[in-house]
């Protein structure tokens, strides 16, 4: 490892300036990632700039309804406390289906969203990566491509996002509060992660030095209560998704008032399956329903032979998910379907 | 004095399920492991990083070394131009920084030392090597047709192919036929505690703390290379996280460790191999695919077995897997034929991994029973009650004590297999198809001549039994002090018992479930030897060492230990995501020593057996040639979350022709078969008949109804 300067400033201007003014300075959170791209040699900062323990730590509920979740706050904790388990089950879902329990301990909210691509060739600084060296080449395209983009990938990069609770926070609208030189800015968590295009090295939309310093989710509603996070792996804890699907349903009777899909596993981002959304809202629930609205969306993916199987495995785990929210809906309401 | 053969020992303590006596230690953290030892003569050590190839094939022009050597802490960066000589360099995987060759991807091409881990690494991360590469070949996909050829003979000293009868006239005339292939995937030990070495050089003698299955191989087998005499190394391993073969061989980081010891004389060297370095320099399981054919009778009985084998090897190196052997001897049937092939390809060496030979050829051969049964239309259990040879149908010699059948009909019964509907498809639970799948394990009956243990009478009645065994986390420490009183007769609290260190006598490898059986025979003879040198009351002082030659009772007979493996599965509906609910062993494999341990032999095997159904796979990539899933992020092993039911069971026996303990061996078999089981159970869950493994979600993503 590279010698390095370890700072911890107790004041969030003090870090954003920090680093703003480094271009070789990082923040560094719980270090679950970080620390492995250390000694991995992925990265070589002159500076850490340590924010885990700026008072960014609480979950408060705004005057509006709005749940504002500061990035310090543990995975282990924002995936216990009672209001998200209550009104945002998708998001404690999501979070217990990632890393493992001391990681979630030690992973913070902001850390999780700003984690990088599990791909083997990233993590390989061996092997040519245009994520970890731009113009390099992509070691993914031609070679172990099982966790590879079905959607949205581009000829530099096609890596996928490993986060769990990036996917549950799209699905519910969520909007990432960061904080920049000159001021502060809301970045709705459609806006904040970006497809790769030209530029794998860039996983955000985040200029260098800017901190998230919270996630806010909107006033919780029929449909944020029934929220759910299914995630497909092989091995049953401790692995990155294969495909995950956080999905959101509102049912009028038999018809679909509103409905959230969102899809990990599958892009550089979490994947919003806006059109299977509008698909099926205003429509009659039927599994078939969601299953073409599923194909809808994945009408544009591209595949080879390792990752192929991610269409019939991500469309089957949607008509999963919605169908266990609908069977639910079906419960309270005393419907037959 | 004349030496006796060890005789059969009553039980006392043997047979007792006693606890770990190291348990304390290593749960507290005050065993140390190999680089955790400090001491005088190792403290302030200097910290060995490696440098490894980035091409699979071809040649080092220059090792630049500069920006290392730049950097505060670094001390000395060795290359093959300047490293110490080695005496010998016929074994290409030990000959480290010897020639500017490079046989794979990872192998070691220079050598930092360091004040610190951390700035050895950046200087290692410093270091540039200029290569001049060659075309490589990497997988056997890419291997052709001609690079296969028949090894002289196979691991473990099998012949490479075996013929009886006449095969394709067998086949032929065969009411019966099956046929498939059947493949796993290069697989790695992956052992908690990572291979490392602290080793100092004084001059006149290399002491070295290593992570090893047999201290006084790794001497033997080093010496001749760093150009000493076997007694000028003192290799110590007190305890070892776990091995599953791949610490049972010297690998080229100790070679690396004790060049770096001697190239600074006087001080300490410590080296610890990355998790992803393991990949590629301390052994796996290489790719296997197996070509099973079988003819039966109409009710199952087989008639014609041929059992072809391929694989992989290393072009500097060969070790070839005995994939084919367990169909020598499994079942009944008239002709029989089994060979290996494999290809040398520019690919890190492999070497022992858990049941090496019987863990990828018993899921071949397993999952063909299966598809026999179907065809056939009898009971996978049944099937194989059907196919008990009367006499070893490799040796022609009778068996002694072969129990399969028993272990088969308790599990069947145990298990609740009478209730198991016949045809797949046929259970579904909610979200889950709900399948059962059986097989049969076996491991042979292994002992290791050579062994030497010295029993010595200290004060108040208490005995010190020394040998140069290793614990590597088996339970062999609490073991042989159980077998050491039985022998001396006395309670095993009066035994002192000292191994891990070749000051002791000499002793073989932590290995082929032979540990056990080979160094207790050395225990019994030389406490027998011991009494009937200095009677019930010795001296204190009196010594006596036996070296067990040889156990002739075994002469003339087969002897192999064998299980029965049952599986429940649970495959999802929606994602395919396949859980296995349910295992369960029964197992004939002679007197069991301590069943605390040995259960945990048997758990653990079954553990690793479904790691190898489900997850583990070392993806090779063919452009680069090295493994790319290279941590345990990316190479999965069974998480908590993934062992559901377990249960263990085994047959009251003894086998005193296998050992004067009544013992054979506990380490391996529960991961034979265990695959298999799985897979048959899958089979039977969604009638998707999986011949590749490992079995994961997308094989089994919209299983289409059966016809």
């Amino acid at each position: 490892m590279k010698e390095l300067t370890y700072v911890r400033p107790t004041d969030a201007r003090d870090a954003v300036a920090r680093v703003s003014d480094d271009p070789h300075a990082r923040f560094l959170g719980g270090g679950t990632n970080l620390v492995d791209h250390l000694k991995l040699g992925l990265l070589t900062p002159d500076v850490l700039v340590d924010v885990s323990r700026l008072p960014l730590d609480e979950v408060t509920r705004l005057d509006d309804g709005t749940l504002r979740i500061g990035t310090n706050v543990r995975n282990s904790d924002l995936a216990a406390h009672p209001v998200v388990r209550s009104s945002y089950p998708a998001v404690t879902r999501a979070l217990l289906a990632g890393a493992s329990g001391q990681i979630r301990n030690q992973a913070t909210t902001g850390g999780n969203l700003l984690q990088r691509t599990r791909c083997v060739y990233f993590q390989d600084v061996t092997t040519p990566c245009n994520k970890r060296e731009p113009g390099s080449g992509c070691s993914a395209i031609g070679g172990y491509g099982r966790y590879d983009a079905v959607l949205g990938a581009s000829e530099a990069c096609v890596a996928t996002h490993p986060s769990d609770l990036a996917v549950a926070l799209a699905a519910l609208d969520a909007v990432v509060v960061v904080l920049g030189r000159d001021g502060e800015r809301r970045v709705p968590m459609s806006d904040f992660h970006r497809l790769p295009g030209h530029h794998p090295e860039t996983d955000t939309t985040l200029a260098h030095g800017e901190l998230v310093t919270s996630v806010e989710l909107p006033p919780e509603s029929a449909l944020t209560r029934a929220s759910d996070y299914r995630k497909v792996r092989d091995r049953a804890s401790y692995a990155f998704a294969l495909v995950s699907v956080a999905a959101a349903l509102e049912l009028d009777g038999d018809v679909v008032r509103d409905v959230r899909i969102a899809w990990g596993g599958v892009a550089h981002r979490p994947w919003r399956a806006a059109a299977a959304e509008e698909a099926l809202r205003g429509e009659t629930y039927s599994e078939e329903a969601v299953r073409a609205a599923a194909e809808l969306e994945l009408a544009a993916a591209v595949t080879g032979p390792d990752n192929a199987y991610k269409i019939p495995m991500v469309r089957n785990a949607t008509a999963y998910a919605l169908r266990g929210l609908a069977d639910r809906s079906s419960e309270r309401t005393g419907a037959t379907r | 004095m004349t030496v006796q053969q060890a005789r059969p020992v009553p039980n006392r303590a043997v047979g007792i399920a006693s606890e770990r006596v190291d348990g304390r230690e290593k749960v507290t953290g005050l065993a140390t492991y190999a680089a955790e030892h400090r001491d005088l003569q190792l403290d302030d050590p200097l910290h060995a990083w490696m440098v490894t190839s980035t091409i699979a094939r071809g040649r080092v022009l220059r090792v630049d070394a500069s920006a290392a050597l730049a950097l505060p802490g670094v001390e000395r960066v060795l290359d093959h131009e300047n490293a110490p000589r080695a005496a010998s360099t016929d074994d290409r995987e030990l000959a480290v920084l010897q020639d500017d060759r490079v046989g794979f991807r990872g192998q070691i091409v220079a050598l930092v030392l360091a004040e610190t881990p951390e700035a050895a690494r950046e200087g290692a991360r410093l270091v540039s090597v200029h290569y001049d590469a060659e075309p490589a070949t990497v997988t056997l996909d890419a291997a052709g047709e001609d690079d296969f050829y028949a090894p002289e003979q196979v691991n473990a000293g099998h012949e490479t192919d075996l013929e009886q009868g006449d095969v394709e006239a067998g086949l032929a005339g065969a009411a019966v036929r099956v046929e498939g292939r059947y493949s796993t995937p290069a697989e790695h030990n992956s052992p908690m505690e990572p291979h490392a070495a602290t080793a100092r050089w004084d001059g006149s003698v290399l002491t070295m703390y290593d992570s090893t299955q047999a201290v006084h191989a790794v001497a033997a087998t080093l010496a001749p290379i760093l150009g000493l005499e076997q007694s000028q190394l003192r290799v110590l391993a007190p305890y070892v996280g776990g091995g599953f073969g791949s610490k049972g061989l010297p690998h080229a980081p100790e070679v690396a460790a004790a060049m770096a010891a001697m190239a600074v004389e006087g001080r300490p060297v410590k080296l610890v191999v990355t998790r992803q370095q393991m990949f590629a320099l301390t052994g796996y399981r290489p790719e296997t695919i197996s070509h099973v054919r079988i003819g039966a009778e109409p009710d199952g009985r087989i008639v014609a077995l041929e059992h072809a084998a391929i694989g992989g090897t290393s072009r500097i190196k060969e070790y070839a897997e005995q994939t084919a052997t367990a169909a020598r001897m499994m079942y009944a049937g008239e002709h029989r034929r089994t060979t290996h092939r494999v290809a040398a390809l520019d690919v890190a060496v492999p070497s022992w991994m858990r049941a090496p030979g019987e863990m990828p050829g018993m899921f071949a051969l397993e999952v063909a029973l299966d598809e026999l049964a179907e065809a056939c239309g009898v009971d996978p259990v049944d099937l194989r009650v059907r196919n008990e040879p009367e006499l070893d149908p490799e040796t022609g010699n009778p068996y002694n004590d072969r129990r399969l059948v028993e272990c088969l009909q308790r599990g069947a019964e145990r298990f609740g297999w009478a209730d198991r509907p016949t045809s797949p498809q046929a259970i579904v639970d909610g979200d889950w198809w709900v399948g059962t799948g059986v097989a049969s394990a076996t491991y042979p009956t292994l002992w290791m001549p050579g062994n030497t243990a010295r029993i010595t009478a200290d004060e108040d009645g208490r005995y010190g039994v020394a040998i140069g065994a290793v614990d590597i986390g088996t339970g062999a420490r609490t073991v042989l002090a159980q077998i050491a009183a039985d022998a001396l007769d006395v309670d095993v609290a009066s035994i002192d018992l000292a191994i891990g260190d070749t000051d002791l006598p000499a002793a073989t490898v932590a290995g082929g479930s032979a540990g056990t059986g080979s160094w207790g025979t050395a225990i019994v003879q030389a406490a027998q030897q011991f009494r009937a040198d200095h009677g019930d009351t010795p001296d204190p002082g009196v010594q006596t060492t036996g070296t067990a030659e040889s156990y002739p009772d075994s002469v003339g007979h087969a002897l192999h230990s064998f299980g029965a493996t049952f599986a429940e599965v649970r495959v999802h509906r929606w994602t395919g995501e396949l859980r296995v609910t349910r295992l369960l062993g029964v197992y004939s494999v002679g007197r069991v020593i301590n069943p605390t341990t040995a259960r945990s032999q048997f758990l653990g095997g079954l553990i690793m057996g479904l790691s190898g159904a489900l997850f583990e796979e070392s993806v090779r990539d063919s452009r680069f040639g090295h493994v790319v899933t290279q941590d345990l992020a990316t190479y999965h092993v069974a998480s908590h979350a993934d062992v559901r039911g377990l249960e263990v069971d085994w047959l009251d026996e003894e086998d005193h022709l296998a050992t004067p303990m009544g013992s054979r061996g506990v380490g391996e078999i529960g991961i034979v078969g265990t695959a298999a089981a799985i897979a048959n159970a899958a089979h039977h869950a969604t009638g998707v008949r999986v011949r590749d493994l490992p079995l994961t979600a997308d094989l089994f993503l919209d299983v289409p109804p059966l016809p």
